[in-house]
């Protein structure tokens, strides 16, 4: 069966008084029925901006400007307004980053819930109510019959969270984008959340794209990874793969990065310098100013080397296939 | 909630009690009425007469314990050139002013919010560019010279619209009003635009600047990413959030109105408790401006209180705080 997401050269520019400004470059990647792909990057480097290109939800002055979306077979991109409305929250839906913000302040939650179920109309009045309810059961939240006439600031960080996962998986959709929906929650509460997200996404068949800058998150959820880097995809493959023979240089250094217990008063690595601001991006591999193996070459647009099958790597220089 | 307003209550108690100080020996240190109410050939024992009757022999401090023991039943004496409660003349000329005031806030809201929230959602399109500018003039240009302008062009150039008074009044509930008649509605219209015109420009930047808010928060994006139509994420999700302000300003406002409506009856003659105010204040009618000014005050305190339970019904942030301790 073919994969429920395939972007091919997905390219969203953003239109500045400086010039144009890409923030995702020519990225592309698959996700298949069911699969969990982890989307790793520092902030800055575009996965959110990828997030939202794959729901037409980038906001002038920025834009799709190149590349194809396939999702079940159809291309998303210029999708007209009223088409990608259907889609939305009933075949695609998103979970964001900050809890505390996503949920409309001024409306109870069975609002939010209910108008979510009509706005596809497959289900009216009592029946969206009791569907709901059952929703917030399922993701863990107790009493939820009084849950739904709260309102957002009634209930903790992870409660609303754990809301916000019930209205997106309300419709069953094909595909979840995940926009680190843990980062600002507590350790205790994001390994819950983790937890029941994979057993709901399993349960349901619900492909997932899990955006978050924690390799720990991505190396316990998902089934593969893809490691953004300044707009572009520079590595992507299995999770043990990436994860214990990394390939290209910046991952190595984000592993690196990672403090462990074993190390406990040694220097922790760091990758030198910081990610270029969009426009500041050098030509060639976007992270040859940062990379201790850059030569010449590396000015040179990297090609992609594919060490394994399902496994790429964009860079001049891989580095070698040994067993850390 | 009870505790919440029994506190507001005794504060706007105080607030109250200082203003009848500053209003009542405010009001007493201004002229001499007696001279205005003196015919050129009363001799001293006519004017000491006068003097008396008006109750000014005594010290002032003895006045004000008179006034006030008046005013806690609700007294706030005569008029002295009416000779009748000060309190039963404003309130006959209130109905005129509040309907006047009430229908300048209307007209702000139905005509200020949807140009704010249009301003708001194309902040670079020549017709908000448009509508900034005309907000602009509306805070700057003086009220009576827009009541002036407006009865130049529509009352003696174009002969549309009556240039003074209320019209015909119907009763509703013993209050004489004028907006359900044809008459009084083209009576009403110029004033009510006229005093209208600074909170529809202040409806339209308030609007405005929440749209800008609003729309770029994370709930909206939400909101679009559950696939809800346009007009209910606007309608309901934005709406909702961009009002919150808006009522509170328009609350306070309304006071305010009230007491501006001053300049507006004047103009247009309208029989109201600001042209009343006016006419007080020429002849030195003490009683009269002390209790026009009590009432503003009163009015004021009452409407603070309003708006702040108002504003915990729309904001369910603030209705709960309280309970939730």
């Amino acid at each position: 069966m073919a994969p429920i997401l395939q972007v091919r050269d997905l390219t969203t520019v953003f239109q500045t008084d400086a010039g144009p400004l890409t923030a995702v470059d020519r990225v592309s990647f698959d996700v298949g029925r069911g699969e969990i792909l982890g989307l790793v990057g520092e902030s800055g480097s575009g996965k959110t901006v990828t997030g939202f290109s794959l729901l037409g939800l980038v906001d002038p002055p920025g834009r799709v400007a190149g590349g194809r979306v396939l999702f079940d077979g159809r291309d998303l991109v210029g999708l007209p307004e009223p088409e990608w409305r259907r889609l939305r929250g009933r075949r695609i839906a998103m979970v964001f980053q900050d809890p505390m913000m996503t949920l409309n302040p001024v409306l109870r939650i069975d609002t939010q819930m209910v108008e979510a179920l009509k706005a596809h109309g497959v289900a009216d009045g009592r029946d969206a109510w009791g569907r709901s309810r059952d929703a917030l059961g399922r993701v863990g939240i107790a009493a939820p019959e009084e849950r739904m006439r709260a309102y957002p600031h009634q209930l903790s960080g992870g409660m609303r969270q754990r809301v916000a996962i019930a209205i997106a998986l309300l419709h069953d959709p094909d595909l979840v984008i995940a926009d680190e929906p843990t980062t600002a929650l507590d350790v205790t509460i994001q390994g819950q959340i983790l937890y029941e997200v994979q057993g709901l996404c399993r349960r349901s068949g619900t492909a997932l794209l899990w955006i978050t800058h924690d390799l720990a998150v991505v190396a316990g959820l998902a089934d593969r990874i893809a490691v953004m880097y300044a707009g572009r995809i520079v590595e992507q493959g299995g999770v043990d793969d990436v994860l214990d023979r990394p390939g290209h240089h910046y991952t190595r250094g984000l592993l690196a990065s990672v403090p462990r217990p074993g190390r406990r008063w040694a220097r922790l690595p760091q990758i030198p310098g910081r990610i270029p601001s969009l426009g500041t991006v050098p030509s060639g591999c976007g992270f040859r100013t940062r990379c201790g193996r850059a030569d010449a070459a590396c000015e040179a647009e990297p090609p992609v080397v594919a060490p394994a099958p399902g496994r790429e790597v964009r860079c001049h220089h891989p580095v070698p296939d040994e067993p850390r | 909630m009870s505790a919440f307003i029994l506190r507001r209550l005794l504060q706007s108690l105080f607030v109250v009690f200082v203003m009848t100080l500053l209003v009542f020996f405010g009001v007493n240190v201004i002229g001499n009425p007696v001279y205005v109410f003196a015919s050129p050939d009363c001799n001293q024992a006519c004017v000491n007469g006068i003097i008396r009757s008006l109750g000014l022999d005594r010290p002032v401090w003895e006045q004000y314990v008179y006034f006030m023991n008046g005013a806690v039943r609700g007294q706030l004496g005569n008029s002295f050139t009416f000779g009748v409660p000060a309190m039963q003349l404003i309130l006959e000329r209130l109905p005129a002013t509040l309907e006047l005031a009430f229908a300048s806030l209307v007209l702000a809201i139905l005509v200020g919010l949807p140009l704010g929230m249009w301003a708001g959602m194309r902040p670079d399109a020549l017709s908000s560019r448009a509508i900034m500018t005309v907000s602009t003039l509306g805070f700057s240009v003086p009220t009576f010279w827009i009541g002036l302008i407006l009865i130049l062009f529509f009352s003696v150039h174009l002969g549309w619209l009556p240039a003074v008074g209320r019209g015909d009044t119907v009763s509703v509930l013993g209050i004489e009003v004028s907006f359900l008649t044809l008459d009084g509605l083209s009576h009403l219209i110029m004033p009510a635009f006229t005093l209208a015109l600074f909170n529809t420009s202040l409806v339209i930047r308030l609007a405005r600047a929440g749209m800008r808010e609003v729309l770029y928060a994370d709930f909206v994006k939400f909101a679009r990413s559950k696939g809800l139509s346009p007009s209910r994420i606007l309608f309901v999700h934005v709406l909702k959030n961009i009002m919150i302000p808006i009522v509170t300003v328009m609350g306070m406002e309304f006071g305010g109105t009230v007491a501006f409506a001053v300049v507006t009856e004047s103009i247009f003659s309208w029989p109201g408790a600001g042209k009343m105010l006016i006419d007080a204040i020429e002849v030195l009618d003490r009683p009269l401006i002390v209790a026009y000014l009590m009432l503003v005050v009163v009015m004021f305190v009452v409407i603070n209180l309003v708006v702040d339970i108002l504003y915990s019904l729309l904001d369910p942030r603030i209705r709960f705080s309280g309970a939730a301790r």
